[in-house]
């Protein structure tokens, strides 16, 4: 379990850093986001649901399982869109209202 | 060495569930400065941060407190303080309110009535509940955050609380905080014993992997009484992820399977501890893998699911994704590492009706307070809003006290030699840590023992255990975030040590899996229908046996 930060992408805020509950994402002399300690992360997805630039996704150690797949997170307002990318490069999406509960 | 001295009037230790509610409580109740500190950052941190999927304690039409606190009794089989219960019963109504003020979004049905969950559930979109928590204490007057400001010790004068201790991982500071009060809401602990994926996925545990159980280990030092650390909590969860299985259980009605397609729900018993032994005694018998059966739901209901899990447990819509979802695949089901949580079971400090705990002027809230479980979110919240109301009137007759200067020096030497990188020794706080995982597991009752231990093996363990510690002192550290996990190991040894102390009490076996004690294999209500309490007195622990105060549905 762990995230992966593209660096092309970030842009270097910070947020992923300051509200990781860990405190496992610093920041590199270019001044761009880097998880420094991929084995302690509890996989929340706080700081995929804080970045701007839509550059960290999760995705599940081969220890348990993980076949892969990345997955990342579009927030605009209240929703948040969650795309999934299988190692072919076939998505999946699933949208979630924030003003919509669960049904179960 | 950068040194911060800061006072304040109230000072509470983790900004999570209670420690938040606590702070919006003390400004509408009094004008006390308050002070909180959070190791993480309190948007995201504890057990709220990645969200939750229902509020698992409310008071639903037809039902009263009693009947809440009744359950939670039976479900602990009687070790339970009926008192608490009730007190904490009577608001979990009222803090939901409030959430719902707050923003949190609660299912209504057309009449405007709230959905339940069974008995005593009802569903939210919890995605959001820390960030509208944090949203509202920061917006608070009187009230300072600090974040990244990780508690490592309780200040206290005679049996007062006078402050405590900390490190700022950022800052890369040592603080000194004096407060006339100080409410204690560190959460529990994970990570004493090795977890389900002790590999890379080492943290994909259910129990937040940054909750150490400082708060415990704090109180511990501090000689407060602590009660029933040798009752467990251990979670049947979804196999990889670790991920809530309620969802699925009460959600579309699951039942658990074994390898041969047959329920064994009713075979075992239905209290927690009975649902995660059936999974076990299933298992060893042959008859595992264990399932909940999800096969046939349909596809509106694979979709719901889906996003429920998306806003509370994402790693398993992950796995859903990639291996199939629940409607083509039973979701496999496992037991968890052992947590000591109050907001399960009843772990913790002992603490009075006002959650007071031993040590004057320190209170305790949510997962850290024991005596009362089944607290979850809600319960937490009231305990916090408990904690405050008598924080807040306490004050009134305190004058604040100086912390000696001796002290101080002590507490910051002891972080100075951590950081003193002159002789590093050849081994590190990871490895340490996982011996420490390894030693629990194997002699405390961990998942490779099927949660079983005896007494020669709890002896072993305590002798490793106190090994462990002794070499921990000679732990160097290259920069604060090293510092913290320094402190965050002996936290969990602390833990450790109380948590064998505990379970070598109990001669019976009251809880199946949680406190499995294979010489005494039976229930004693004769000698044992009694809390196990403890304090360390001239470093030793010492074991108190309480008995139960009269009420609820034990009577
Ligand atoms: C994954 C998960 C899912 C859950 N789902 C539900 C659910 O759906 N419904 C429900 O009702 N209940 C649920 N619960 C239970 C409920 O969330 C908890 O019982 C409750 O939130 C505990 O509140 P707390 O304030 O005691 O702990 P927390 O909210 O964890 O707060 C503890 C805080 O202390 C901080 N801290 C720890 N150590 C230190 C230190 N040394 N110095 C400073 N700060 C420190 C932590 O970072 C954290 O912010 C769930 C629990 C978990 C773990
Ligand atoms: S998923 Fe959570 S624990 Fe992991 S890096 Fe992101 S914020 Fe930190
Ligand atoms: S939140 Fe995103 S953009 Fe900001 S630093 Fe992190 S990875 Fe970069």
């Amino acid at each position: 379990m762990s995230v992966e930060i593209d660096k092309s992408k970030c842009v270097g805020c910070g947020g992923c850093k300051s509200i990781c509950p860990g405190g496992l994402i610093r920041m590199d002399d270019n001044g761009k986001a880097y998880i420094k300690y991929p084995r302690d992360c509890w996989g929340c997805a706080s700081c995929i649901k804080e970045c701007p630039a839509r550059a960290i996704s999760l995705y599940l150690g081969a220890d348990i399982g993980g076949k892969g797949s990345r997955m990342r997170a579009e927030i605009s307002g209240d929703i948040i869109n969650w795309i999934i990318t299988k190692p072919g490069g076939e998505t999946e999406e699933i949208k979630i209202n924030r003003k919509e509960s669960n049904k179960y | 060495m950068n040194i911060k001295k800061i006072t304040a009037d109230i000072l509470i230790i983790g900004g999570g569930t209670a420690g938040c509610y606590a702070a919006i409580t003390l400004s509408k109740i009094s004008g006390a400065r308050t002070l909180i500190c959070e190791k993480a950052d309190i948007r995201r941190s504890g057990c709220l941060a990645a969200g939750v999927n229902a509020l698992n304690a409310y008071i639903t039409e037809g039902h009263t407190p009693e009947f809440y606190a009744d359950y939670a009794m039976k479900d602990a089989h009687g070790i339970a303080r009926y008192d608490l219960l009730l007190s904490m019963s009577k608001r979990l109504n009222s803090v939901t309110a409030e959430l719902e003020k707050l923003g949190l979004v609660i299912l209504k049905d057309e009449n405007g009535k709230y959905v339940t969950r069974g008995a005593r559930n009802i569903k939210i979109n919890g995605e959001n509940i820390k960030p509208i928590l944090a949203d509202a204490v920061n917006a608070l007057p009187n009230t300072d955050v600090l974040n990244r400001v990780n508690i490592t010790d309780l200040a206290v004068r005679g049996n007062k609380i006078i402050g405590a201790y900390g490190i700022g991982v950022e800052d890369e500071a040592f603080y000194v905080i004096e407060a006339k009060a100080v409410i204690m809401a560190a959460g529990g602990a994970a990570g004493l014993y090795r977890p389900n994926n002790p590999g890379f996925s080492r943290h994909k545990m259910w129990y937040p992997p940054f909750n150490t159980g400082a708060g415990y280990a704090m109180g511990i030092r501090a000689g407060a009484e602590m009660t029933t650390f040798e009752m467990r909590f251990i979670a049947l969860r979804c196999k990889d992820t670790i991920a809530p299985t309620g969802t699925l259980a009460q959600g579309v009605g699951a039942e658990q399977v074994n390898s041969l397609g047959e329920a064994y729900d009713d075979k075992y018993g239905h209290s927690t501890s009975d649902r995660v032994y059936g999974t076990v005694v299933e298992n060893t018998e042959g008859r595992g893998p264990c399932f909940l059966r999800t096969e046939g739901i349909t596809p509106e209901q694979e979709d719901d699911l889906k996003k429920a899990y998306l806003n509370m447990a994402p790693s398993q819509t992950l796995k859903w994704i990639e291996e199939g979802g629940p409607r083509e695949k039973n979701v496999e089901i496992e037991g968890t590492e052992p947590y000591i949580t109050g907001g399960h079971t009843a772990s913790g400090y002992w603490v009075d009706i006002n959650r007071k705990t031993t040590i004057d002027g320190l209170y305790a809230a949510g997962d850290a307070a024991g005596g009362a479980p089944q607290k979850y979110v809600t319960g937490a919240l009231a305990e916090g809003e408990i904690a405050a109301e008598a924080a807040a009137e306490y004050i009134k007759s305190i004058k604040a006290a100086k912390i000696d200067e001796t002290d101080i020096s002590a507490h910051i030497a002891e972080a100075a030699r951590f950081l003193d990188k002159s002789d590093k020794p050849s081994f590190t706080a990871e490895q340490l840590e996982e011996e420490m995982q390894k030693v629990m597991d194997e002699y405390a009752g961990g998942i490779s023992a099927n949660y079983r231990y005896d007494k020669a093996r709890l002896d072993a363990a305590d002798e490793k255990i106190r090994r462990i510690f002794e070499l921990s002192e000679l732990l160097r550290a290259s920069d604060f975030y090293e510092l913290m996990q320094i402190y965050e190991l002996r936290e969990r040894l602390t833990v450790a040590l109380s948590v064998i102390a505990h379970l070598g009490a109990r001669h019976e076996t009251r809880w199946h899996c949680f406190a499995e004690n294979v010489d005494y294999p039976g229930r004693d209500d004769k000698n044992f229908n009694k809390f196990v309490n403890s304090r360390l007195v001239n470093g030793k622990i010492e074991i108190i046996l309480r008995d139960i105060p009269k009420g609820g549905a034990s009577e």
